[in-house]
């Protein structure tokens, strides 16, 4: 047998291997360096003390459109979703849903970046925003219904605050996104001066998505056509096990400098700083001043979904690192230091124990879907095969229907 | 830049780039919404010429020449679909359709689906296939069989400029989307096109020349040499009934089951390897409608399940009037 060129026995025609470079360390930065970068946006430390910093500055106007019940919302929404959160795994666990995708741990960048968006806006999720979609406007037993196996989507975007479906495949909706902000300059719906009307959108992806080649086409699309879009990309560390070192070697908001947008890294486990950033983000996007990437630093405390084991992957201390920089505990130090009254913190956590026992109830009632949602709209317009088969497979059932009587 | 077509006369002789730019002007002018996009679609008029002064006569916030990203082009399409708009995308070879392949199956075929009828996705993407232009690799593919695999598209593909001019607009109007395959062998020869005649429907079959002997089923360029075959036959006494198929998804076998009741015999021929094709399909369809009316098993005329090979031995590969022949001489011998 003769050899062929990529026969790995054929006799190797190199030259010596040269002498293996060090091995470089896998994180970029230090593993958990996330208060250390001082080019990270933080307004509130992890302790809790509003204590911005230097990349902070120019983001503090933001912050003054913000009440104290608008800070009371933050909270009650990243308490809510948390504890919903939790009973949705339970929902997993129990067999009633076939699939969960946690939340926990990303809830500031979720609920500051929702709230920095307007009502005409446009919001393409991943499929981790359950809290964007609260906020946006739908019922979370929506989602639920498509992890529990009943639709393939479940809701109608114009009809519950612009809010995307999920999108299951990996950057897929950043290029959506992209393609309907170039829509909104083509309908003269952005950039006119208003900005109570001018829209923009938003999509949400992550670390792993980053490494798409979708994710990367988005970003020369919107650059390109000076899209009105905000990339938020949530970096939570991990893309199921494989960390985010592995996706890129340098942090991921340098990116958006070689696409020609302006890239911010923001401490995603800061509500007031995600809000900040997203909102001159949008309000940029608005008035025709282009996209921006935001990088969110957070971290991703549960499994990538009820179908992982993260402990096989990830060490005990990072882990406990990021537990201890939680950005619901950190927010609500915040609101303590401000002299927040007890009662308050003690009504959202028994609301946030009522609206997961009523999921709970919801989501156990979901029923359906009749069977001719496999044929009902897959087309539009009528189509041979789906009237055939749809008429068959009506027959062939009730034909036991028949025998049986 | 040319003058456009004018399309107020009854009739014209034009080659199917012009009778495609027509039609694409007239879903421009009918529907504010329609926008094409593309790779070299503006100044230049597409590699074939096909949009050719579209960009002057329209402006470029209705023709877009885009970013040379395949699968950038039909996921941001997908997303001004949402918003409303009706695009038209310019893939600007058949085998460099593939890195637009995920956002063709996985988002666009679907999209409606998941949104349980909540949206529409009229979306058309245009693709010159097939050989006989004696080009590189990825340039001579057939790859219609991957979308008509794929549930939620529609995929049709003109013989001529007439269907082109038609097929074209009805392709825009459709509220799914539309692969739209144009044989670029026949970009240049010219046929008549009546603009006051309205087409066919977009999905229906058509017998091109009429016979008694042999029923022979093609689309695209393999019309033309089927119709090529139908004449060397006749000169040896034998009849064939040529169908222009039109429509690869959905397919309409109404003509084509009517004919084979009368032939009794069917010949399948297609550009593309036969290996699971459109022709497998038509074949096993016919098999199961018309068992008892047919005197031979239908058979295919394909390319080879082979990539499709360099220019210099193309014509070995691909299906000629003889190929077909010789499948009408198998035939007839049942």
């Amino acid at each position: 047998m003769s050899a062929t060129r990529n026969d790995a026995t054929a006799p190797a025609r190199v030259a010596p291997t040269p002498p293996a470079r060090p091995a470089a360390p896998v994180a970029a930065s230090a593993p958990f360096g996330l208060d250390q970068a001082e080019t990270c946006v933080q307004m509130i430390s992890p302790a809790g003390v509003f204590q911005p910093n230097a990349a902070a500055e120019e983001f503090l106007p933001y912050l003054d459109r913000l009440t104290e019940a608008d800070h009371r919302r933050f909270y009650r929404d990243m308490v809510v979703v948390r504890k919903f959160d939790t009973e949705a795994a339970n929902l997993q666990r129990q067999g009633q849903l076939a699939l969960w995708v946690p939340s926990h741990g990303q809830e500031a960048a979720q609920v500051g970046s929702a709230y920095a968006t307007k009502p005409q806006d446009h919001v393409f999720p991943s499929y981790r925003e359950h809290v964007v979609g609260m906020i946006r406007g739908l019922d979370v037993v929506d989602i639920l219904r498509m992890l529990r196996g009943v639709t393939l989507g479940g809701w109608v975007p114009e009809e519950h605050g612009n809010f995307h479906l999920y999108t299951l495949v990996l950057a897929s909706q950043t290029l959506h996104a992209t393609g309907y902000a170039m829509g909104m300059q083509l309908d003269g719906a952005t950039a006119t001066g208003d900005p109570e009307t001018d829209q923009a959108v938003i999509v949400y992806y992550g670390d792993g998505a980053s490494s798409q080649g979708d994710a990367n086409e988005a970003l020369v699309f919107a650059a390109s056509y000076q899209a009105p879009q905000v990339f938020f990309l949530q970096n939570n560390q991990w893309a199921i096990s494989v960390p985010v070192a592995r996706q890129s070697r340098t942090p991921l908001y340098k990116r958006a400098g070689g696409f020609g947008m302006p890239g911010t890294q923001v401490d995603g486990n800061d509500v007031l700083a995600s809000y900040a950033v997203t909102a001159k983000s949008l309000d940029d996007a608005r008035a025709g001043r282009g996209p921006s990437l935001i990088e969110a630093l957070t971290y991703r405390i549960g499994a990538h979904t009820t179908a992982d084991d993260p402990t096989k992957y990830r060490d005990s201390d990072e882990l406990a690192y990021w537990v201890a920089r939680d950005p619901i505990l950190r927010f609500r130090n915040y609101l303590q230091g401000l002299g927040i009254d007890a009662q308050f913190l003690k009504d959202v956590d028994e609301e946030a124990a009522d609206f997961a026992a009523d999921t709970r109830r919801r989501a156990l009632d979901i029923i359906g879907p009749e069977q001719s949602v496999i044929f009902d709209n897959v087309y539009a317009e009528p189509h041979p095969l789906m009237a055939e088969q749809k008429a068959w497979l009506e027959r062939y059932e009730a034909s036991f229907d028949e025998g049986a009587s | 830049m040319t003058t456009a077509t004018d399309t107020s006369v009854t009739s014209a002789s034009l080659p199917m780039t012009k009778a495609l730019n027509a039609g694409l002007r007239q879903a421009l002018l009918d529907d504010p919404k329609v926008i094409l996009m593309g790779e070299d679609i503006g100044p230049l008029g597409g590699v074939f010429r096909v949009t050719e002064g579209l960009i002057a006569e329209f402006g470029d916030k209705r023709v877009l020449d885009t970013p040379l990203a395949e699968s950038g082009i039909i996921g941001t399409a997908i997303g001004l679909a949402m918003r409303g708009f009706r695009p038209v995308c310019e893939i600007q070879f058949d085998g460099f359709v593939f890195p637009g392949f995920d956002q063709i199956t996985s988002q666009l075929a679907r999209m409606r689906n998941r949104h349980e009828g909540g949206i529409l996705m009229p979306v058309v993407i245009r693709i010159p296939y097939g050989g006989h232009i004696g080009s590189v690799e990825h340039h001579q593919e057939s790859p219609e069989a991957y979308f008509a695999h794929t549930p939620g598209l529609r995929v049709v593909s003109p013989s001529n400029p007439h269907d082109a001019y038609w097929m074209m607009q009805e392709a825009i109007k459709s509220d799914d989307p539309v692969i739209f395959f144009e044989p670029k062998s026949r970009y240049w020869p010219k046929g008549e096109v009546r603009f006051a005649e309205s087409g066919t429907p977009l999905h229906s079959s058509r017998v091109v020349r009429a016979g008694t002997d042999v029923t022979v089923v093609g689309h695209g360029a393999m019309v033309s040499v089927l119709l090529q075959a139908a004449e060397l036959a006749a000169a040896e006494g034998i009849s064939l009934e040529v169908i222009d198929l039109r429509s690869i998804s959905p397919i309409d076998y109404g003509p084509l089951l009517h004919s084979v009741q009368q032939t009794g015999r069917l010949i399948v021929a297609q550009e593309a390897p036969g290996f699971v094709s459109v022709g497998s399909e038509i074949a096993a369809t016919v098999a199961e409608r018309a068992f008892y009316t047919l005197h031979a098993p239908v058979l295919r005329v394909s390319g080879f399940d082979t990539p499709f090979p360099p220019a210099a031995v193309e014509t070995h590969f691909l299906p000629s009037p003889d190929r077909v022949l010789e499948a009408v001489d198998r035939a007839l011998a049942y």
